[in-house]
């Protein structure tokens, strides 16, 4: 994983709240084994229409949806389901990081294990951000777990500490794990067995 | 662990006062690390893989060069792409085929049981995990995909993972996690005659919204939890995810074990009493504190069902839908009016006596033999409505065992119903069995997010008996005006 530096980037409005992984990726193309290519399939029920053309309306595909990387959505963003591909499509879409004021438990994880960031802020500041004109700027700086606002407003966020040093220093989880080994493996002799013995061990 | 799940010393404090619910009880017992600055290190004792979720995660491993630590703790099966029709036949879509193929060549590279396409086993796989056995109380139970929360039901503490959490389970048998707050939901009373498991679920999920549980396990206790049988627990604990909960779970009780005995994979003989003696210190202390309460009269309980675009979205039958002029706030207003124009629904009046085009009987909430005996006895020796194609769709090849010992399949048939070959079928429409544009489901299933049961689909969630009343009269009904 590469370290998650600080960077600038203008806003993608969708003040929806309940954003599900339906949408952000329906059903239908999870029957990949890759995780490439997904970035065409983001958002797909929204953006297209029924031929597959872009719908003018819809955020991606106006200007303001393209080159930006922090996507400032409403709350409770990523609901629903547990797939992985939500993430997968909203950073190769080029998201580095989603504003809302509360995202679902297990899209947050995913989200962390992707270098997505999701910045959790009050109602307060969320309202602020979506009242900024269609140019302005925010920095995300993940070090000081702040957000600064173009009149210069910081904003803290919270973070897991051990996913901010992850993504900090690029480290990667699986492999922190594997360096417990011996740790699970104790664990494991206590409890001998496969399924069908393992809590009579 | 010496047939204790707690630790020596963990049941010395616990002597001392240091009261603990259900799922602390279980987490406590599998912390196998833990150091400052890190989430806590859980062991794992049942990792349940299906096809959607772990290729990419068998990829992983292939690239690290890692093996699967504990394959005889990993078990897999087919069932979120596979087609619900004659299995004897090939799939026909390309894509969906190679991600069936890929799983059964990972499972084999990997030493993995698989549950496949031909499998005697094969099923949903938050249906067979019990119905083997393989789901047990005190277990920390994990699968990539979000109603993994079902087996809960037993006592386990069991819930959705991503993909790259699939890969750290495949290759160490453990998860990096943060423990939940613990959030006790209270189902007072009993249920009256119409009214099952799955509105009490739907009803919590109305009341708390489908965020009202981010961040907590969810214990579901009273009488009218108590009293339902395991299928019907597993109802409930199956759309914990529905309201935000990772995770929901029952105290495990005579209901429990007398449901586990002698299944496949279920401890035997000494064994088994030795395992029955553990599990019953598993229940909440009874001082046990719980982050957050909330009581339900199971009394006051209708059938519901929901009518928006999220599972929150919910009234009982005879309930009116919310107008969007009556909501004060305008972010919720106008989400409200969003998703009525999707529904193509209009504010104030109720949703009985809504036309609908489909019904669908089947998916993890409700797809077991208790569901389909439950549509059965509403739809035995009657016919469906014309206009409705009603698909009713077992949850596993067990499921489909038991329906034809019991005659159920007849039943449907003679009814006009499409029975199908087992899987997930349009619960998430991954596989063909899908709403046209437009249309309109009752759907025994658990999602209603717009596009759930195919693009452009409209679906109201409702439990069995509920769906094969509407699908006699060919309207939403309430199974009380017909019973």
């Amino acid at each position: 994983m590469k370290p998650f530096l600080p960077f600038e980037s203008r806003l993608v409005p969708m003040p929806n709240n309940n954003i599900d992984t339906d949408q952000i990726i329906p059903a239908r193309f999870l029957k990949t084994t890759s995780k490439d290519g997904l970035d065409k399939q983001l958002f797909c029920d929204w953006r297209y229409d029924a031929q597959g053309n872009p719908k003018p309306n819809f955020i991606l595909n106006t200007p303001r949806g393209q080159n930006a990387e922090i996507l400032l959505a409403g709350d409770n963003f990523g609901c629903g389901s547990s797939r992985e591909h939500a993430p997968w499509a909203l950073t190769q879409f080029g998201f580095r990081a989603v504003i809302s004021t509360s995202f679902a438990d297990i899209f947050k994880g995913n989200a962390l294990k992707n270098s997505l960031l999701p910045i959790v802020v009050p109602q307060k500041i969320h309202d602020k951000l979506f009242a900024l004109p269609e140019d302005a700027r925010i920095k995300v700086d993940l070090a000081s777990q702040t957000i600064t606002l173009p009149d210069g407003e910081r904003v803290e966020f919270p973070v897991d500490p051990f996913s901010k040093t992850c993504l900090l220093e690029g480290i990667d989880e699986l492999g922190w794990i594997l360096k417990q080994q011996s740790a699970i493996a104790a664990f494991e002799a206590k409890r001998v067995g496969s399924i069908n013995t393992l809590v009579n061990a | 662990m010496s047939g204790n799940l707690r630790t020596p010393e963990r049941q010395a404090e616990g002597s001392v006062g240091a009261t603990k619910t259900l799922s602390q009880k279980v987490w406590d017992a599998h912390v196998v690390h833990e150091e400052p600055g890190a989430p806590s290190l859980i062991y794992i004792d049942l990792h349940l893989v299906h096809e959607v979720t772990s290729p990419q995660a068998f990829q992983g491993l292939r690239d690290r060069g890692l093996k699967v630590r504990r394959p005889d703790l990993t078990i897999a099966t087919t069932d979120h792409s596979i087609p619900t029709t004659d299995r004897s036949l090939p799939i026909l879509d390309p894509i969906a085929a190679n991600q069936v193929a890929q799983l059964d060549k990972n499972c084999k590279e990997f030493g993995i049981t698989h549950y496949g396409v031909h499998s005697s086993h094969q099923g949903i796989v938050h249906v067979i995990g019990p119905e083997l056995g393989l789901t047990q109380p005190g277990m920390t139970v994990v699968c990539g995909d979000s109603h993994t929360a079902t087996h809960g039901a037993v006592g386990a503490l069991a819930f959705g993972i991503g993909t790259s959490e699939v890969e750290n389970v495949l290759a160490s048998q453990c998860l990096l996690l943060r423990p939940s707050k613990t959030f006790r939901v209270h189902v007072t009373g009993s249920l009256k005659t119409g009214v099952s498991a799955k509105d009490i679920i739907l009803a919590l999920i109305a009341q708390i919204g489908i965020g009202g549980g981010t961040g907590t396990v969810l214990e579901y206790t009273g009488s009218a939890i108590t009293s339902l049988d395991m299928e019907g627990r597993m109802t409930v604990c199956n759309m914990s995810i529905e309201g935000g909960a990772r995770a929901g779970m029952i105290a495990p009780d005579d209901t429990t074990f007398q449901y586990l005995s002698g299944r496949q994979f279920a401890p035997k003989g000494a064994e088994w009493d030795a395992a029955v003696a553990r599990w019953r210190k598993l229940p909440s202390d009874i001082d046990a504190k719980f982050d957050r309460e909330v009581t339900i009269n199971g009394d006051a309980l209708e059938p519901m069902i929901t009518w928006g675009t999220n599972p929150g979205m919910g009234v009982s039958i005879n309930g009116a839908i919310p107008e969007p002029s009556s909501v004060s706030d305008p972010l919720e207003r106008d989400a409200l009016a969003k998703a009525l124009t999707y529904m193509g629904l209009e504010g104030g009046k109720p949703l009985a006596g809504h036309a609908i085009d489909v019904v669908f009987i089947g998916s993890c909430t409700n797809s077991r033999i208790s569901d389909l005996r439950s549509a059965a006895s509403v739809l035995k020796g009657r016919k469906v409505n014309p206009n409705v194609r009603v698909m009713v769709v077992p949850g596993s090849m067990e499921v489909k065992r038991q329906a034809i010992a019991e005659g159920l399949p007849e039943i449907f048939r003679a009814a006009g119903c499409d029975y199908r070959e087992p899987g997930c079928s349009m619960c998430i429409a991954m596989n063909g069995d899908q709403l046209q544009p437009g249309q309109y489901s009752v759907s025994t299933s658990n999602r209603n997010f717009e596009g759930r049961q195919g693009k452009g689909g409209r679906t109201f969630l409702a439990s069995p008996m509920t769906a094969a009343a509407s699908a006699l009269t060919g309207v939403v009904t309430d199974v009380r005006t017909i019973l």
